[in-house]
Parts: C-alpha cells; structure tokens; sequence
C-alpha cells in the first residue's frame, strides 16, 4: 500500500506531514511505504531518514486544483498511490474539490466536506457556537477600521484582535488595536476579528469524526512549554471530561468528517470551557496520540480505504511529548536533484 | 477529604493532576500527608500521625497543616 501525505515542512510552525507519517509507520499492521508531497525543496521531512520513500514536489493551493489534479496524476502514474492524507489547512479546498477525480483513479481520501468547512471558519464559529450551545468568547467581525469604536461599546480592553487565517494579538489599548488591525489587514485581508479576551488554560483536542456525526477518537492535551510563535513545543495528554464531551458535540453537530483539532480555553473566572477555534486537520502534535493509545492518522487510511472502524474510548493520561530541533545533514547533490527533477 | 480525579502521586514527591497537567514537586511532610489524605484519612487523623512521625508542637503541626489542605484547595487538589 502506498500513502501520500502532505505536510513535511517540520520546522518551528511545523506542518502535521511528518507525525502523522510517524503514527501511520508505528502501525503494527501497516505494511506499505510513504510518498511525500511537498511544496518547498527545502521541507525537513524530504530530508528525514526513515519517513518516506520518495517525495514529490506538489504546487502551491494557490496554483488552484486544475494543477493539483496534473501533478497528482503523474505521481499516480509514477507510484500507484492508495491513499493521499492532505495535512494543512490551505490546501483543503482544492483537495476537496479533485476528491471525487482522485475517487476515479483509484486514489482514496477521507475528507471534510466544503460545509464542514465553512461552518467552523472564523467568521462563522460564533453563529454555529450559539446553534450548538457551546460557550465561546464574544467576538466582533469587523470589514472596516471605523467599526471599531462600536465593538469598544460592549468590550473591556484587553481585547484580541485576529486575522481571518492566522495571527492574534492581545490590544491593551485603541492604537494597538488600529496598528493590529491594520497589520492583519495587510496579510490576509479583511474581515478582521476583535474578540473578548480571556484568562485562562489553554487546551487542545485532536479528534476524527465519521461524517455521520460520530467520534471515533479523541485526545486532550495541555501544552507545557509555548513558543513566541504559539506554537507547543511540549505537552501531555489529560484526561478532563468536559473537553472530551465538547469534541463529541461538536463533531455531532457538524457531522464533522475526518480529523480536527479544537482550541478550547478553560477560563479562570467562572470556570467555563470556551471554544476558541476548530482547525479542520490534525495538529502537528498528533504523534502523541499514537503514543498515548490513539493512532488517530492510522483511523484516517482505514476510513479512507472504507474499513470498519472501531471507535477508541479511552487513551494513557501523563504521555507527554518534548519537540526537538536538530540539524540535519545532506548533501548539495541531494538538494540539486529535488530542485532540478521535483522528486527524490 | 478527597483528593481530586486523576491525581498521581509518587513516592518521590512528584505530583501530576491528570485533569489539568500541572506537576508539582512536593517536600517529604507534603507527600506524607497527600498521601494519607488519598488514603482516606480526615484532618484530625492526619495531625495525630504527623505529631508521632515529627518532632513539632501541636499549635504549630496544626495551623501548618491546615496551611496545606488550604494550599490544594486553591491547586483544585482537593475535591470539596
């Protein structure tokens, strides 16, 4: 069997590509190798001994999904594929799009749908928080610096002020909220959200969901240790009950189906469990799934090739992980041929 | 008394609160007495075996301990 994944830039804002390689390679059963799909020559996980057999250059989503479609068509040709696991968020739409091609070759996926996806978009996470009873923090979508005033009326500095893809920053006062939001603005565009800030612990969830409105998996964690960038570098998983029974719901109500990850704060005023965000893919710490009882990507290939599945109920509390960064060497010749041919 | 869900507790004094993933890291009295408490014990039972293990006064065995069960509660160590 071969599998394509995506996702191998394992860097400080690392891409799930090469721990959902790891889980699917600690699977006793799989027999099979991995094909990588990368869209820069210099991802890490092009470079790793003992993740993939050969990877392939992919185009970027901005290429759109008529590129997508071509150059998965060759590496078809080249490899045979079984399975492609698409890992970041960017790139979902266009997979989504060609699913039903890639269906035709042969090539199985187990994606969101596009409601799915744009049920649990920034923009929408409010309105789908009060359709499914879950607490979420008072957010603002704003399409011009004048409404920003207005927003002031109802909210306490601080407030957080967030881009509609990426970036959040804490605003203690008006200027930084206008020098923010002009900065978001700048790189993904409007709208841009002002939110309620909160005080409390953040915790995380990685799920997959069956489309029918099932849970087949899930697994909280704490982060440890936060890089500058957000990002945990450190983590265990716990076991609180609330976080579990929020996945459930949610997958629940929006018939999520494949993997997720949920950003849930517990706030240290009134105690109450906060959804702040759904990302629409397994995160990057989703090795320690695998670790603690898990193997949430391993689900994915099975659903993906339409086995049944039997969904986990329970999982190891206190299984931590501990990011490294190391160097990795390899030779000029190495990078040349990935550069001139696309492929290693 | 009860010590919270999920709270583990080792011999070495490291305490991990599974719920929540904080550790802590306990001196030799405090391992005593959580664990104890995790035995079941009540406040009163505890105080009478810390005054036969260590050489302290009552009065001041006493407040120290409540100190403590004081200290887990705002830790969410202790469940009400």
């Amino acid at each position: 069997m071969k599998i394509a994944v995506t996702g191998l830039n394992n860097t400080d804002n690392p891409g799930p590509g090469v721990p959902v390689i790891r889980s699917i390679l600690a699977e006793k059963e799989f027999e099979g190798e991995i094909i990588g799909l990368h869209y820069d020559n210099l991802e890490p996980g092009i470079y790793m001994d003992g993740i993939k057999s050969r990877s392939y250059m992919i185009p970027y989503p901005s290429q759109g999904p008529e590129a997508l479609l071509e150059r998965l068509k060759y590496i078809h040709f080249r490899e045979g594929l079984n399975v492609i696991l698409p890992t970041l968020d960017s790139e979902l739409y266009n997979f989504i799009y060609i699913s039903n091609e890639l269906e035709k070759l042969g090539i199985k996926t187990f994606l969101p749908t596009f409601d799915n996806l744009e049920k649990r978009s920034k923009d929408k996470l409010s309105e789908f928080c009060k359709s499914a009873n879950i607490d979420t923090p008072k957010t603002f979508i704003l399409n011009s610096q004048s409404q920003i005033n207005e927003v002031l009326k109802t909210l306490k500095f601080p407030v957080v002020v967030k881009g509609i893809f990426y970036e959040a920053y804490i605003c203690y006062s008006i200027d930084e909220i206008y020098s923010n939001f002009s900065k978001i603005v700048s790189k993904w565009g409007l709208p841009v959200l002002i939110q309620e800030y909160l005080v409390g612990d953040e915790l995380n969830v990685a799920a997959v969901g069956d489309g029918e409105g099932n849970t087949l998996g899930a697994v909280a964690m704490r982060k440890l240790f936060i890089t500058e960038k957000g990002k945990g570098w450190s983590g265990v998983t716990i076991k609180d009950d609330n976080l579990i029974e929020m996945t459930h719901k949610v997958i629940k109500a929006l018939k999520w189906r494949s993997g997720l990850e949920l950003e849930i704060l517990k706030s240290r005023n009134d105690g109450k469990y906060y959804l702040l965000e759904i990302n629409s893919r397994l995160p990057a710490w989703v090795y320690l799934t695998q670790a603690s009882g898990q193997n949430l990507p391993y689900l994915l290939v099975k659903l993906a090739l339409g086995e049944s599945v039997k969904p986990y109920e329970d999982y190891e509390i206190g299984k931590m992980f501990v990011r490294c960064s190391i160097d990795l060497i390899t030779d000029i010749k190495t990078y040349e041929k990935i550069s001139i041919n696309g492929e290693l | 008394m009860k010590i919270t869900k999920n709270l583990a507790l080792s011999e070495s004094g490291f305490a991990f609160n599974g719920s929540t993933g904080d550790s802590f890291i306990l001196n030799e009295t405090a391992t005593f007495i959580l664990q104890k408490i995790k035995e079941g014990l009540s406040e009163k039972e505890i105080l009478d075996l810390i005054l036969k293990e260590y050489e302290v006064n009552s009065i001041q065995a006493e407040k120290d301990l409540h100190d403590f069960i004081t200290q887990l509660k705002i830790f969410n160590l202790l469940e009400e």
